[in-house]
């Protein structure tokens, strides 16, 4: 189990790449319009299968909404 | 008569930028939007949340508008940085509607780190649009950055105040070498005429329709106010003087 901090909140998991993450927490991958960072840098979508997590991680799971 | 906004090489036939906050439902949203005539609107970028994902309003949006998301609420350059490189990655625009908050009751921009943030995102190959102070220096330093526009505002965020300062937002179009765009504070269609009167390229309206008590005639009244405001501009308005100047002939008047 990995300790990483999701959307701002602390989290544990066994997930070990961002792809695994999405679907752990009920996530599907394949939504459009989501977008993903791992410490400030974007991970592509081709790259969520392969993007290694690491305890510490800081992670964020993004969509746009409504906006002025 | 064809006059088109373009902004970064990109034409548009209408000249009103508008928000998809706050509105009552989604369905007032989408009729006001068309009213409004606008073809860019604006996003924010969120978090997902953990528990739930519900389809995007991006599905009903995309196909007939061109997206501009913002990075509302950010309040360092970092993270306004961060958050302009997921609304790249979410919905591949390399548009954004750059925000960086100095305060966050009056929602001032942070002009230093505006600035800063700008210039990187440029290197980086977005087209920014700076939500900015209506400082004509302030404006210029993001033109030099490359900014593809300046949205200085008229007022506060919301606060339907109108353009607090008409002069500085004169000086602003007439000086800058890019598009402006009047952002934040029109409360009513009047304040949008004059901001197109006083020079504006384009203007940005959210709360003043989505809050009105009729979204869509709001949108009807704003789409005609942006137009007026701007053949006014292009006609050329008479100058102001503080005498009177009879419009009727003065020879040949009746009786002595």
């Amino acid at each position: 189990m990995t300790w990483l901090r999701i959307n701002g909140q602390e989290a544990e998991t066994a997930a070990a790449t961002v792809a695994e993450l999405l679907a752990a927490r009920g996530i599907d991958a394949k939504a459009r319009f989501l977008a993903v960072a791992v410490n400030g840098a974007v991970v592509r979508r081709a790259e969520w299968p392969s993007q290694a997590l690491s305890p510490g991680d800081q992670v964020e799971i993004v969509r746009p909404l409504q906006g002025g | 008569m064809t006059d088109p906004l373009i902004i970064a090489g990109t034409s548009f036939s209408s000249r009103l930028i508008a928000g998809t906050a706050r509105y009552p439902n989604q369905q007032v949203m989408l009729d006001a939007l068309a009213a409004s005539g606008t073809e860019l609107v604006t996003m924010s970028i969120r978090r997902i949340s953990l528990d739930t994902y519900a389809e995007s309003l991006v599905d009903v949006l995309g196909g007939r508008y061109c997206l501009l998301p913002n990075t509302s609420g950010c309040v360092t350059a970092r993270d306004a940085i961060m958050t302009a490189e997921l609304a790249r990655e979410s919905l591949e625009t390399n548009w954004v509607k750059l925000e960086l908050i100095g305060d966050r009751d009056l929602l001032y921009p942070d002009v230093e780190q505006l600035v800063h943030a700008a210039d990187e995102l440029v290197r980086k190959g977005f087209v920014v649009l700076p939500y900015c102070n209506e400082d004509p220096v302030a404006c210029r330093k993001l033109a030099d950055v490359g900014c593809a526009a300046v949205m200085p505002l008229g007022s506060l965020i919301g606060s339907g105040m109108g353009i607090a300062n008409p002069a500085a937002i004169e000086l602003i179009c007439a000086k800058s070498p890019v598009p402006v765009v009047l952002d934040a504070g029109i409360g009513t269609a009047s304040d949008a005429a004059l901001a197109m009167e006083l020079g504006c390229d384009a203007v940005m309206i959210d709360s003043a329709i989505a809050r009105a008590h009729d979204p869509r005639r709001m949108a009807a009244a704003m789409r005609a106010a942006v137009e007026a405001g701007r053949l006014a501009r292009l006609a050329g308005r008479i100058p102001k003087q503080n005498f009177a100047e009879p419009s009727s002939p003065q020879l040949g008047l009746v009786g002595s």
